[in-house]
């Protein structure tokens, strides 16, 4: 827009408040690399300057592996968000079809149910539903998480795929309809294969949910063979007032990695839905 | 001409009575019900009938594992002359308004840095976007052992400059705990801000800023009176989101501080966790938890209402 900047001019517009909040937004991340790569001499030294590691080891990241539940907890964590992420986009899309496309008594009255329960947090149904957990006797399995994770899941992908469903248009399936498919024919065959963006968008976003879960996980699951990274990390890495840093620092950036991954591969699709949501709805 | 055919169609296809299952079933509303049915039933069980049990709940005197008895409004009571519970409202509107408004300005000015032409800017903006995906509880971890008493690195940059060791122990204080959280709150939850409204500002016609340039209008004005009326919208909607989940946050403060020092985090969503799984009073624990619903509902109401008139 503006042109003919001078060097100096772009470095103070440009590069100086870039560099602030990339600084701001990154040195948590690389404080934990650092810490999880110095030995215990160096870690608890008080006296040397902290921003380098000196003697880089790998022991953190052996003994979590091989002294912690770690892996048990991370396969855990895997499982629940694909098949909570994989429930929530069936039932989601179940919701957002007759929603976006169908008229109907009530369509609006619907539609305003869902984006109220999408903001209905957590806190509010806690206490309750540990209740109901405890009477189906799922407490302590993962088939608990399961079940309730998708109470946050299906509403939010139901709003975030209406949205994305107005935008498909409807003469494939109007032609369809004409050829003489059935509703559910054209749903299936038609409509839902050109909106695989869609599914991406919601589908990062509910994985990126589940991982990020805690409150369920921490109330239901109380077994070291049951808990996801999240409740085995703030469970049994942190033993009373003993702090293990440099295993704490190795959990907390090994737990960061999947997620971290999937959204470097959809990036696009992740800012997509995360604008979508106020910018186009 | 398909559009055109559609409503002699759907005429042609709704008989009074309809001829056969399969005619029935392509009905626009059993259709619609049909399908929605299964989540519909979901959403009722896990989310319709908590939150209605939550209520009754909250009128039981309930200790864990126990059968609960109705005692009324006195939970409510017991609350009410709890000076715990008022610091814990005091705190959650705190630490929500302080949190909120940081995040506002802090997520603007990202915005506003970020729509300018530079290499790498997908780049950054991924990078920049970390803190929001990245599991709440790990990454508060790390900030647990940034503000740690004896080996903060802050302190350390502190001593360094000339303060007296130990530096300040950031979570021991009640002034530091509570800044401390804000400050980590608005560090994850600035990249939202600022990547929706970038979103935003990148919807404004460029011609706009030219004739206001034109007008005479300088760098500051054409922010101000330009850019900030048409990016209003969103703000509003990112607020409101931004506003609801911290206002019933608990992870990073059950992380972080578990609501101490002295009470001086307690957050209502971390008051009634401990009310209810730590002291195993399920029904004074749901009362605790249903005090946020009259702020949230009208959160929740108008942010609605709001998408809907969208």
């Amino acid at each position: 827009m503006v042109t003919g900047w001078g060097p100096v001019q772009r470095l103070l517009r440009l590069w100086l408040p870039i560099g602030a909040f990339l600084v701001f937004a990154l040195f948590p991340f690389y404080w934990m690399a650092i810490t999880s790569l110095k030995p215990n001499a160096e870690l608890y030294n008080r006296h040397i300057m902290p921003l380098i590691v000196r003697n880089p080891t790998l022991k953190h990241y052996i003994d979590l592996l091989t002294q912690t539940s770690f892996l048990v907890w991370t396969w855990n964590t895997m499982l629940v968000a694909v098949v909570s992420t994989a429930i929530s986009l069936v039932l989601g899309i179940m919701l957002a079809y007759p929603l976006a496309r169908m008229r109907f008594a009530g369509s609006s009255l619907m539609a305003m149910t869902v984006a109220a329960v999408y903001l209905v947090p957590q806190p509010l149904l806690f206490i309750p539903l540990a209740d109901v957990i405890n009477r189906l006797h799922l407490g302590n399995t993962l088939t608990s998480v399961i079940l309730t994770y998708p109470t946050m899941l299906v509403p939010f992908c139901a709003w975030l795929l209406l949205g994305y469903f107005k935008t498909v248009p409807k003469e494939l399936e109007e032609a369809a309809r004409i050829d003489g498919a059935s509703r559910l024919q054209t749903m299936r065959r038609i409509f839902l294969p050109l909106c695989t963006p869609g599914f991406i968008s919601a589908g990062i976003f509910a994985f990126t949910l589940s991982q990020n879960e805690f409150l369920y996980a921490l109330i239901f699951l109380t077994k070291t063979s049951v808990r996801t990274v999240p409740v085995g990390v703030i469970a049994e890495l942190i033993r009373g007032d003993v702090f293990y840093w440099g295993q704490l620092m190795a959990a907390a950036l090994l737990g960061s990695i999947p997620v971290a991954i999937i959204y470097s591969f959809f990036v696009e699709h992740y800012v997509a839905g995360l604008t979508s949501g106020s910018v186009k709805a | 001409m398909a559009i055109r055919a559609e409503p002699f169609l759907a005429a042609a296809r709704r008989p009074r009575r309809p001829a056969s299952l399969a005619a029935w079933l392509d009905r626009e509303a059993v259709f619609s019900w049909l399908m929605m049915a299964l989540p519909l039933l979901f959403l009722a069980a896990f989310v319709g009938y908590p939150f209605f049990y939550g209520i009754l709940l909250s009128l039981e005197n309930r200790p864990v594992a126990q059968p609960g008895t109705f005692i009324g409004l006195r939970n409510f009571v017991t609350d009410f002359h709890d000076p715990i519970f008022w610091r814990v409202a005091i705190n959650t509107f705190v630490y929500t308004g302080v949190a909120t408004v940081l995040k506002m300005v802090g997520g603007l000015a990202m915005a506003v840095a970020m729509n300018q032409q530079f290499a790498a800017k997908n780049l950054v903006r991924a990078l920049l976007l970390l803190p929001f995906i990245v599991p709440t509880v790990l990454s508060t971890v790390a900030w647990m052992w940034i503000l740690d008493p004896a080996f903060s690195v802050f302190n350390w940059f502190l001593i360094a400059l000339g303060m007296m060791p130990p530096g300040p122990s950031w979570l021991g204080d009640p002034v530091l705990a509570m800044a401390s959280i804000i400050f980590i709150n608005t560090w994850r939850g600035l990249p939202f801000y600022g990547i929706t409204l970038l979103a935003g500002l990148q919807t404004v016609p460029p011609e706009l800023h030219e004739a206001a340039t034109i007008d005479g209008a300088g760098g500051w004005q054409r922010f101000r009176y330009v850019t900030l009326p048409l990016l209003k919208p969103i703000i509003l909607i990112v607020t409101l989101f931004s506003v609801i989940f911290t206002f019933a946050d608990f992870q990073l403060v059950y992380v972080l501080t578990h609501g101490g020092p002295q009470n001086a985090t307690n957050l209502f969503a971390t008051y009634a966790f401990d009310m209810a799984m730590g002291a195993g009073q399920l029904g004074l624990g749901a009362s605790i938890a249903l005090a946020m619903l009259p702020a949230l509902a009208l959160l929740i109401v108008a942010l609605t209402l709001y998408l809907r008139r969208r």
